[in-house]
């Protein structure tokens, strides 16, 4: 019988997972910055999971609302940065940001 | 009759959380990408209805839904030259990637079905007044950092997306 507390850590992992390939894989600084996103959800979920499953207390979902804050907080500026390195290198591929000094 | 209900729109919010991760990640247009991180958020704001956590559902929705994905189609459309929708988005060595995170991946859900792992029986309650409490008492420090922050991030954007002051003198 599986129980759907370990179909949340499932869908966690998997999140996880495509997250990184997501990170890896993806040439736009854009596509990075969703896969950042993913991983930040998966890590938000997981700490939701535990705090109702095993610690039986709402100290895992204020993580949550710790997580969730920075990852605003981390999209503002990474765009901000990202708008930056279009004005000027007129792209916004990772792999061509190669020079400290534009 | 209810219970399989319950579980269907479950498993229903799954599988739109996992399907749309992976269009976010697969596909080859960043717009695509985009709107399917809108149903990955969506679905993940499902699931924590699911564990009673209304609250976070809540923010999930407003923040991440309304503010973070907002944010990213805007840079979608700053960040390219469009040409009728069509923003292209390589990816590079993507087997070569996928086999690593392949194994990771199944390392970590061979343990967590194996495990023996020790489980409340708990109930489902509002959480909106307790997290309220936890945020002013236990989460105090945290609470406040977290506004500083907020503040620094909400400056550092502004400063870092305007034009040099250079480019505004010629």
């Amino acid at each position: 019988m599986i129980d759907n507390f370990q179909v949340y850590l499932a869908v966690g992992v998997i999140l996880f997972c495509l997250g990184l390939l997501c990170v890896m894989t993806r040439k736009s600084a854009i596509s990075v910055l969703m896969g950042v996103e993913l991983i930040l959800n998966s890590a938000a979920l997981n700490f939701v999971v535990f705090s109702k499953y095993t610690a039986g207390n709402l100290l895992g979902q204020g993580a949550a609302i710790f997580i969730i804050i920075l990852a605003a907080a981390e999209a503002a500026v990474a765009l901000a940065i990202f708008l930056n390195l279009y004005r000027t290198i007129s792209t916004a591929e990772v792999n061509r940001a190669d020079q400290l000094r534009g | 009759m209810i219970d399989i209900l319950i579980q269907a729109i479950f498993w229903l919010f799954v599988v739109l959380t996992v399907g749309s991760a992976i269009v976010v990640v697969f596909s080859k247009r960043i717009i695509y990408s985009a709107f399917a991180l809108l149903f990955t958020l969506i679905g993940v704001a499902g699931l924590y209805v699911f564990l009673a956590a209304d609250f976070l559902a809540a923010s999930q929705m407003l923040i991440y839904v309304g503010g973070i994905l907002t944010l990213i189609i805007f840079g979608v459309f700053l960040t390219a030259k469009i040409y009728g929708m069509t923003i292209p988005d390589q990816a590079h060595q993507r087997y070569l990637a996928l086999l690593p995170v392949a194994g990771f991946a199944a390392v970590l859900i061979h343990v967590l079905f194996s495990a023996d792992w020790n489980l409340l029986q708990s109930t489902a309650e509002p959480t909106t007044e307790n997290l309220g409490k936890l945020l002013l008492t236990t989460y105090l420090v945290p609470f406040e950092v977290a506004s500083v922050l907020l503040l620094a991030a909400l400056i550092g954007a502004m400063r870092i997306s305007r034009p040099r002051e250079e480019d505004d003198d010629r």
